[in-house]
């Protein structure tokens, strides 16, 4: 499955310029509010007819201005689940999940209401009003009603950024349940670092209507550089490890990936499970020599690959773990006393890992 | 209580009125609804003039509007001759001049109500039901009438109302014939000009006053039901 926008689109005056082609199962549009996430997504989703430009998903053309094709939005078949859930309020829930199955020829009918009900937990909501629910539980019917149309494609517009911290922790299980299980690619709006990089397998950065990069997330992630603000902060790197062993007198478990071992505390999953990991810049340290008589246990070895000023006294420094990036936010004072140059063997000292264990995935 | 007794002359103006009266109003419903939409949706060269033509008859006297209509729908009018050499509706002296002359009295009521409650939509609503694979006629019929149902039943309650009482317009197109356009209010009138009449007039004043109130009453009910259904 793949998605191939390649568009030029005008508003007043912002200009829109953006072209890529993702197979990935849940492609992130990445940047700050204005840089046109949402515009891209509502050509996609056949809300904004683009002046210019080409929409291809799976070899369906839903939209070539070249060739006077445009596909209207009904016609589509895509599911799209709105920031602000936009559930139809004089229908009850169950009227409102099965909206769009009318709609859906015969044969394309895949998705059973039961499982969607079940996956999205929402089966005790089923008789009420939408204006009786809280923004989470919109939010999981607003999926299921996208889900239920039987799409080719889901596409969401910062489903979560409406919501508070315990919400959002509520739905990411979700959309993690969906990119893994429910084999219709996603197209995913957000401007949030933490969302992206535990929900996206690829993501394309948008900066003033301009496509910034594009490519798998562990890769755009490393690049701090594409961050704005706050959110450079939260950059980093993704790893994707396994788990390999529980340690059960510290209760701690063991992961591993061709970067190395990390222990984190204890998750209850099966062995073998995949995990996804985040080391963001700044809670990395490094180190010249392997570092003796510290409290941090998770240790990296790596080369060097590159360092990059950020600011006049910060330095982003790339190594190369066993062939995976991580990225270290330092001090340029730093690496000046550290002599620290590309090719050179370093420790990265890990302080504090992120793991997304709701998003792990079963053994293979 | 005998003096409440309608006689049968009087029956047949209260059903007279009863039937021009639902007749204009569920006839002019989709006209109405579709001009609202109209309004309420599109941009196009001469809209403020149709603006003003849907309420020209709010401002205009009653007697002119329905002068107006007698040239045009009468037997020797453009639209009156038209209509009978085609289709056989005669308008000029029946029943059915009253309902297109009180119809035509109550439709900027009934197009104003319609509008404001299509614009008072959520236009992302139907945006969503497009998305889910409604096309834009079911989007109308199963997201935008829904929501705005409220307001087209105010419309059609507002024209019922409006209809109960034209009198200027009708008695000006289709005269004043009993058992063919003489209705309530114009019954009423023929009772206050003739001796003896008084008590005529104030058992048909009270038809009018229980129907109107039925009416409102009515309307209340349904709006009440349709908004708590938007609002559950």
């Amino acid at each position: 499955m793949t998605l191939l926008v390649d568009i030029r689109h005008r508003l007043g005056e912002f200009a829109l310029d953006a072209a890529f082609e993702s197979a990935g199962r849940l492609t992130a549009l990445f940047g700050p509010s204005g840089s046109g996430k949402t515009s891209l997504i509502n050509i996609v989703g056949g809300l904004i007819r683009p002046r210019e430009g080409r929409v291809v998903t799976d070899g369906r053309i839903l939209v070539d201005t070249a060739a006077g094709v445009h596909v209207p939005a009904h016609r589509r078949r895509v599911g799209y689940v709105f920031q602000d859930a936009r559930l139809f309020p004089h229908l009850s829930v169950r009227s409102n999940l099965n909206y769009g199955r009318r709609f859906a020829p015969r044969a394309d009918r895949r998705a059973d209401f039961g499982a969607v009900v079940e996956m999205l937990d929402i089966g005790h909501l089923l008789a009420r009003g939408p204006g009786s629910l809280s923004g989470g539980e919109k939010q999981r019917v607003a999926i299921g009603r996208a889900l239920l149309a039987d799409p080719h494609l889901i596409l969401m517009d910062e489903p979560l950024a409406s919501l508070d911290e315990a919400r959002k922790a509520e739905i990411m299980p979700y959309i993690e349940r969906l990119r893994d299980e429910a084999k219709v690619p996603i197209v995913y709006v957000s401007h949030s670092v933490a969302e992206v990089a535990r929900l996206a397998t690829d993501i394309a950065v948008l900066e003033h209507g301009r496509l910034a990069a594009f490519g798998p997330t562990a890769g755009i992630l490393a690049r701090l550089d594409l961050l704005s603000g706050d959110e450079a902060a939260e950059g980093g790197t993704v790893l994707e490890m396994e788990l390999r062993q529980q340690d059960r007198a510290f209760a701690m478990s063991i992961l591993r990936s061709p970067a190395g071992e990390i222990r984190i505390p204890r998750i209850g999953l099966p062995l073998g499970s995949r995990v996804r990991v985040r080391l963001r810049a700044r809670d990395v340290m490094i180190a010249t020599e392997r570092p003796q008589g510290i409290s941090a246990l998770n240790i990296l070895s790596g080369t060097v690959e590159s360092l990059a000023a950020v600011s006049d006294n910060t330095v982003d420094v790339r190594l190369d773990c066993g062939g995976e990036p991580v990225v270290a936010r330092i001090t340029r004072l730093s690496t000046e006393r550290l002599k620290l140059a590309a090719g050179q063997p370093v420790f990265a000292i890990v302080k504090t890992v992120s793991v997304d264990t709701a998003g792990a995935a079963p053994p293979l | 209580m005998d003096w409440l007794a309608l006689s049968p002359e009087e029956w047949v103006a209260v059903r007279l009125s009863l039937k021009v009266a639902l007749w204009a109003t569920f006839a002019s419903m989709p006209v109405g609804l579709a001009t609202a939409w109209l309004l309420a949706r599109r941009e196009f060269w001469g809209k403020s003039l149709l603006n003003g033509i849907v309420h020209l008859p709010l401002v205009l006297p009653p007697v002119v509007t329905g002068y107006l209509l007698l040239l045009g729908f009468g037997r020797k009018g453009p639209a009156g001759a038209f209509l009978e050499d085609y289709f056989g509706i005669v308008f000029s002296f029946r029943w059915t001049g009253a309902a297109l002359a009180c119809a035509v009295m109550g439709f900027p009521l009934m197009v104003r109500a319609m509008r404001l409650s299509l614009e008072a939509i959520d236009r992302r609503l139907e945006a969503a039901a497009s998305t889910l694979g409604a096309s834009p006629l079911l989007v109308f019929l199963t997201v935008t009438l829904p929501l705005a149902l409220p307001g087209v039943i105010a419309g059609m309650i507002l024209m019922f109302a409006r209809a109960m009482g034209e009198f200027g317009a009708t008695i000006t197109f289709v005269s004043n014939i009993p058992g063919e356009t003489q209705t309530l209010p114009a019954a009423i009138y023929t009772f206050t000009q003739v001796p003896g009449g008084d008590a005529g007039a104030l058992r048909l004043t009270l038809v009018a006053i229980v129907i109107s109130l039925a009416a409102l009453l009515v309307s209340e009910a349904l709006a009440y039901r349709a908004t708590r259904a938007v609002a559950a």
